[in-house]
């Protein structure tokens, strides 16, 4: 939600803009100033600044979150391994401590810059773009964002992506968008991870995930995969190379717009 | 969620609505809470004193409205209040919907006290 366009005023809240306009004196000799602005505005603006780095770049830029262990990283390796002729990509990886993942990806002859965030359990927009200027944008196609392994407080943050991919790893259950509303709502893909290990744990229902997720109203595709056997791995590629073509699709059309009013205005 | 920090950031917030208004003090902070903003109105509350400490909102109240969870259904039109983990239409049971309210965490409104209602003579002194 933005503070400019009125998007942001719902019918929870409706009653204070048409009460007594933005600025409303009491008796009392009290002012009431109404803001209705996001407790979160600091980091959205920061976060509309980062996607303006990534588009004036022409760089898809998606955001991975999951539980810690679902397999994110590895997913990145195999991902890296088969689209790193392709495109050129870069990782920002956000952990509490260690370099380790950062390691892990550098072996595969990609830039990867490490967050370590301490204590803090989520990844903002601030160190997002603390981390873009480390990177040379302009000879990049993607960047992957590893957010903390965290299911509750990576959603409230936007970073600046494009899209969010998130991953539910079959040993962690299939009722985790039924727990953690607010992360699988964010969704723009979910990827249903170590899908190979499915005959084993053969509680967790494929359907029932999708079931979950649907009922947050969220639309978002859901693929299965196993970045360890690479069974689905190509449904995800070529998602991945799709939302890039489109990007890249998008931003040219903008591109064309803004020469056509250039040329109408002069 | 890091309700500290996020009250860190309201704390920041109310201060410039304050200093706009060259208010003397906070008298009350107004939110307005989603449950899928994924803040806890409980945490926040606790975490208000220690993030208003020493602030011109150090005495004040702060008044959090846990907002409800409204879909719109694109299949019949309906409008339905819903649970934060079910947001299926109510009237038809459609999953197709849309959120128009539970996801907002925003500062609706600060009442503050201003120096105006102090005499000339007292507020040239805060000035100076």
């Amino acid at each position: 939600m933005c503070d400019s366009c009125g998007c942001n005023v719902t019918p929870g809240n409706a009653h204070l803009v048409k009460a007594g306009g933005a600025l409303h004196r009491t008796d009392d000799g009290r002012e009431a100033v109404s803001v209705l602005r996001s407790l979160l505005h600091e980091n959205d603006h920061t976060a509309a600044h980062n996607r303006q780095h990534f588009d004036q770049h022409g760089v898809l830029a998606i955001n991975l979150m999951s539980s810690p262990g679902a397999g994110k990283t590895a997913l990145l390796e195999a991902t890296i391994k088969r689209l790193g002729k392709e495109l050129s990509i870069a990782v920002i990886e956000g952990d509490l401590e260690t370099e380790n993942d950062a390691e892990r990806i550098r072996r595969h002859g990609v830039p990867a810059i490490q967050i370590t965030t301490g204590s803090a359990c989520h990844l903002d927009a601030h160190m997002v773009h603390d981390a873009l200027h480390q990177l040379d944008l302009a000879a990049l196609d993607i960047v992957f964002i590893e957010n903390v392994g965290n299911l509750v407080c990576p959603a409230s943050f936007d970073l600046g992506q494009h899209v969010n991919v998130i991953l539910l790893s079959v040993p962690e259950g299939d009722d985790k968008p039924a727990k953690y509303p607010v992360m699988f709502r964010a969704a723009d893909l979910v990827l249903l991870s170590k899908c190979d290990l499915l005959p084993l744990l053969d509680d967790f229902s494929t359907d029932n995930a999708r079931r979950h997720l649907r009922e947050l109203a969220n639309p978002a595709e859901v693929f299965e995969l196993s970045a360890k056997t690479g069974d689905g791995m190509t449904q995800w590629l070529d998602w991945v190379m799709d939302s890039e073509a489109r990007l890249e699709h998008r931003l040219g059309e903008l591109h064309i717009d803004s020469q056509a009013d250039a040329t109408a205005a002069s | 969620m890091h309700e500290l920090a996020l009250c860190q950031a309201l704390m920041d917030q109310v201060d410039r609505v304050a200093r706009d208004q060259s208010a003397a003090r906070v008298v009350s902070i107004h939110l307005g809470i989603g449950p899928l903003s994924g803040v806890e109105p409980g945490l926040l509350s606790q975490a208000f004193p220690i993030a208003s400490a020493g602030s011109l909102a150090a005495d004040a109240e702060l008044v959090i409205t846990s907002l409800p969870v409204v879909v719109h259904c694109q299949e019949c039109g309906c409008q339905s209040e819903v649970q934060p983990t079910r947001l299926l239409c109510t009237h038809c049971g459609a999953w197709q919907t849309t959120l128009v309210s539970g996801d907002e965490m925003l500062l609706e409104r600060v009442e503050v006290i201003c120096e105006k209602n102090t005499p000339m003579q007292a507020r040239r002194v805060l000035h100076s």
